[in-house]
């Protein structure tokens, strides 16, 4: 598996596209903090940013990858190598350049500004970490949806779907559903429904440790007691990696099963 | 060396394969042969675990392929189509294979025969198909495997790189090796192979030395007979 990791890797590192993402995420930062002359103010723009920005770079990222490196992978297979090993192989590929695109673009103008000795670090890690989480999960949904349609424009149709409602449609059913019940105590409701998208769950994870809560009133609150607390974050990272997990299982089981 | 028992397959309602039985022996050059669609890649890609079968049993060298991946080491495929990661150069591409199927020095040999040492440093994305071929045929035969699969491997090639191939074809059999092959071109199965497989509407229709199919099917010649299995089954 390393060894496939290894070509994939080097392989989009070698694409002009990593680089545009790389630059984008530099000229993001620069511009930020040029802009804010104050860090935390540039982490939550940044977060709102990268809240939608990461998973889109990863389904498209992960769809195109999988298509273009269709004959790549058909001479992978008529290799001695285990069918999971390659699609974990390549998976990870993308994942992980993705992420360093995205871990370095934002590091370093962060890095020059002075983020070491501000308080501001933690936030921004947390930042970083659930970015990385959501390209490991949108990669994974990506290689899914890739894996299980042939045709590689409805691939790419139900990828964009996907990514539409996870990241618009569903804050806008959510909101719509608060509203229509709003007689009803929701806390409950509410917790578990972002703990159910990646996208909610990582913005309100990065929301309440920026310590901004009070602007999102009683349901805040709730939000606050449960995520402000370490078991909240132990839970909420849990959930993240499940997200990550539960995809990457089923990449593992449909591949041994596809006819090529 | 391959035995095939009871093999099924297909592809949503799309029947390729209704009950394959098929044993090939140890050494000798083997044709499959068969109208579009018969099933040839279907059945080679079996072997190859790339499809899988619907039900039947394969297995290659007297161990079941079944969730087993280690087997490929005794297997050389060229595939139909030589579609390579377009910006990967030749040297990188025949560098990677090594580093994934273990070293071989048979590599050097195989690109002069070919004439491929002007192209090592192009990318794989902008070779012509027969160049590109050249270079699919240079990671199949680079291995020494004792089963060797080149699915329509004359494709695209020039008449000098096809006489090259044929020797080699030849030399690997004197090597005691099995190969199995599918072809379009009658002329080159007929100048190659020892034993043909005739695969029609799923099944195994005859399998035999080319003389005793001239014999089965009253024809002179192997063109005239393939036809002739044709003619008889389609009107």
């Amino acid at each position: 598996m390393l060894k496939i990791l290894k070509y994939s890797f080097y392989d989009l590192m070698r694409s002009r596209w990593s680089y545009v993402y790389l630059a984008f995420y530099l000229m993001l930062g620069v511009m930020l903090l040029f802009l804010n002359n104050d860090l935390s103010k540039a982490v939550i723009t940044l977060m709102n940013v990268i809240i939608v920005l990461v998973p889109l770079i990863g389904t498209i990222f992960g769809v195109m990858y999988y298509y273009n490196s269709k004959e790549f992978t058909e001479l992978l297979l008529a290799q001695p190598l285990k069918r999971s090993s390659i699609f974990m192989g390549q998976y990870l590929g993308v994942a992980l350049s993705l992420s360093m695109s995205l871990v370095l673009g934002l590091g370093i103008p962060f890095i020059f500004y002075g983020i070491f000795k501000s308080n501001a670090i933690w936030d921004f890690s947390l930042l970083l970490i659930t970015g990385s989480f959501l390209t490991f999960i949108f990669t994974a949904l990506a290689f899914n949806i890739a894996l299980s349609n042939e045709n590689r424009i409805k691939g790419f149709g139900y990828a964009i779907l996907l990514w539409l409602f996870l990241a618009v449609i569903y804050d806008g059913l959510f909101l719509l559903f608060l509203v229509v019940f709003e007689d009803y105590p929701l806390d409950q409701f509410s917790l578990i429904a972002s703990m159910l998208n990646p996208i909610d769950l990582s913005r309100t994870l990065i929301l309440l440790k920026l310590d901004i809560s009070a602007l999102l009133g009683y349901t805040g609150a709730v939000f606050k007691q449960f995520f402000g607390t370490n078991f909240g974050l132990i839970i909420s990272f849990m959930a993240l990696s499940l997200w990550v997990i539960l995809p990457v299982f089923r990449i593992v089981r449909k591949s041994k099963k596809k006819d090529f | 060396m391959v035995s095939i028992q009871n093999l099924h397959k297909q592809f949503n309602k799309n029947v390729v394969l209704s009950g394959v039985d098929l044993n090939i022996s140890e050494g000798g050059i083997f044709a499959v042969l068969g109208p579009n669609g018969s099933g040839k890649t279907t059945l080679i890609k079996s072997i190859l675990g790339m499809v899988i079968p619907n039900k039947g049993d394969i297995s290659v060298l007297g161990k079941s392929i079944k969730n087993n991946s280690s087997y490929r080491n005794k297997i050389d495929y060229l595939p139909q189509i030589a579609n390579f990661p377009s910006n990967l150069k030749v040297r990188e591409l025949i560098k990677m294979i090594k580093d994934l199927r273990g070293n071989t020095s048979e590599d050097e040999r195989l690109i002069n025969l070919f004439k491929l040492n002007p192209f090592l440093n192009k990318k794989l994305g902008n070779l012509s198909g027969g160049t590109k071929q050249k270079v699919n045929l240079v990671l199949t035969f680079m291995f020494n495997s004792p089963l060797i699969i080149l699915d329509e491997p004359t494709t695209g090639l020039d008449p000098i790189s096809l006489i090259r191939l044929k020797d080699l074809i030849q030399s690997e059999k004197a090597n005691g090796k099995t190969i199995l092959i599918t072809s379009h071109i009658m002329s080159f199965v007929e100048e190659v192979s020892d034993e043909i497989v005739f695969l029609l509407e799923g099944k195994i229709y005859f399998k035999g030395s080319i003389s005793a199919l001239k014999t089965k099917t009253n024809q002179p010649d192997f063109e005239h007979a393939i036809a002739s299995i044709l003619t008889e089954n389609h009107a």
